[in-house]
């Protein structure tokens, strides 16, 4: 994938800001240097995930409008070495930014970093073009439901009729029992429907409700499925081939019961 | 679910027939579709203006669902092209 990454969805709820702040964890622990920038103005979110809401002073809308300089609204997660957060607003309205500043603004950011992630907000109006602006490459993130996949479909249109032509499906919130009983989408039907790649496929997970509460990204959870997931995405975002199935089937749900039931 | 003998379809297998159907109309909407269908158009134009003479301004081409059978909804391409004229099949095309 491309260094400027754009994390998107259109419908809302499904993981795009836990996805941006885990593959940015786990991409600055691949020694890379990263900023998150969160476009969701008005409900910013990408800070408390990270749990790095308290140190905010300056953000995204204050760059723009030139009462800051860019350095000083970026914020420095002292826990992860090369990982920084651009704060969206949280008082201000999508319109404060136009795509012709967000995009001149993504310029500066790559000039700085190896990655910048874009977190996306839902739907598919001004905030939408604004995260894409600048964006190169494309995860779209869905959970197997028929609302969210027909929703990655119309974003999946979105991005190529914008000429983002890099665009990989991230399926999230998987539960491979539910999958087994015909009760949910399975990986191929999904991927038959919106004929995109697949970057990943991150299980279903309590423990992400944990991670969220303390602020800390599974991704550092070795003990995680939905963590061990996303560090095999982070891996393929940095260009290596890491099967999919095999990887999260054994420490996932499918494994336990192949096991269980003495199938392998 | 089938406790009463009667077995109904995998809800996975219903989710994925409704949206590709969903998705047919969603992308029909989008500018990038229409085009495909302006395509079509001019395509089915040429060929079928080799026996017939048509209407030209008059085709219309569209993506509908009909509800028709026991299976449910299913989505067809629907053409209506006024004739002006039926071409004689003569010698030109059976010649060659």
């Amino acid at each position: 994938m491309n260094n400027v990454i754009v994390v998107t969805s259109g419908k809302g709820g499904v993981g795009k800001t836990t996805t941006t702040a885990n593959l940015g964890v786990g991409l600055a622990r691949a020694g890379k240097s990263v900023v998150l920038m969160d476009t969701d103005i008005g409900l910013r979110n990408l800070d408390v995930v990270l749990g790095l809401e308290n140190r905010i002073v300056y953000d995204l809308v204050d760059v723009v409008e030139g009462t800051c300089r860019l350095k000083q609204a970026l914020i420095k997660d002292k826990r992860y070495d090369g990982l920084y957060l651009l704060p969206a607003a949280q008082t201000r309205n999508k319109m404060a930014v136009s795509p012709e500043q967000a995009k001149a603004l993504v310029e500066e950011l790559e000039k700085e970093f190896d990655y910048v992630l874009i977190d996306c907000p839902a739907g598919i109006e001004q905030g939408f073009q604004n995260a894409i602006a600048g964006a190169k490459s494309a995860i779209v993130v869905t959970v197997p439901e028929v609302s969210s996949v027909r929703d990655a479909d119309r974003i999946i249109g979105l991005l190529s009729a914008s000429e983002i032509t890099d665009v990989k499906l991230l399926i999230n919130r998987i539960r491979p029992d539910l999958v087994k009983k015909g009760d949910m989408l399975a990986i191929e039907d999904t991927l038959e429907i919106l004929g995109v790649d697949l970057i990943g496929v991150v299980p279903e997970d309590e423990m992400i409700f944990r991670s969220s509460n303390l602020g800390e990204p599974a991704v550092t959870d070795d003990k995680s499925r939905a963590g061990s997931a996303y560090r095999n995405i982070t891996q393929r975002i940095l260009g290596k081939e890491i099967p999919i199935m095999d990887m999260e089937e054994k420490s996932g749900f499918f494994g336990k019961m192949k096991k269980l039931f003495g199938k392998n | 679910m089938g406790l009463f003998g009667k077995r109904s379809r995998k809800s996975s297998s219903v989710a994925k027939d409704r949206l590709k159907l969903v998705l047919i109309y969603d992308r029909a909407g989008t500018s990038s579709n229409n085009e495909m269908i302006e395509m079509m158009k001019r395509d089915i134009m040429r060929v079928i203006s080799q026996y017939i003479e048509i209407e030209e301004e008059e085709i219309d081409l569209d993506i509908k669902t009909s509800n028709n059978t026991g299976e449910g909804v299913t989505s067809e391409l629907v053409a209506n092209i006024p004739i002006r004229k039926v071409k004689k099949l003569g010698k030109n095309r059976y010649q060659k």
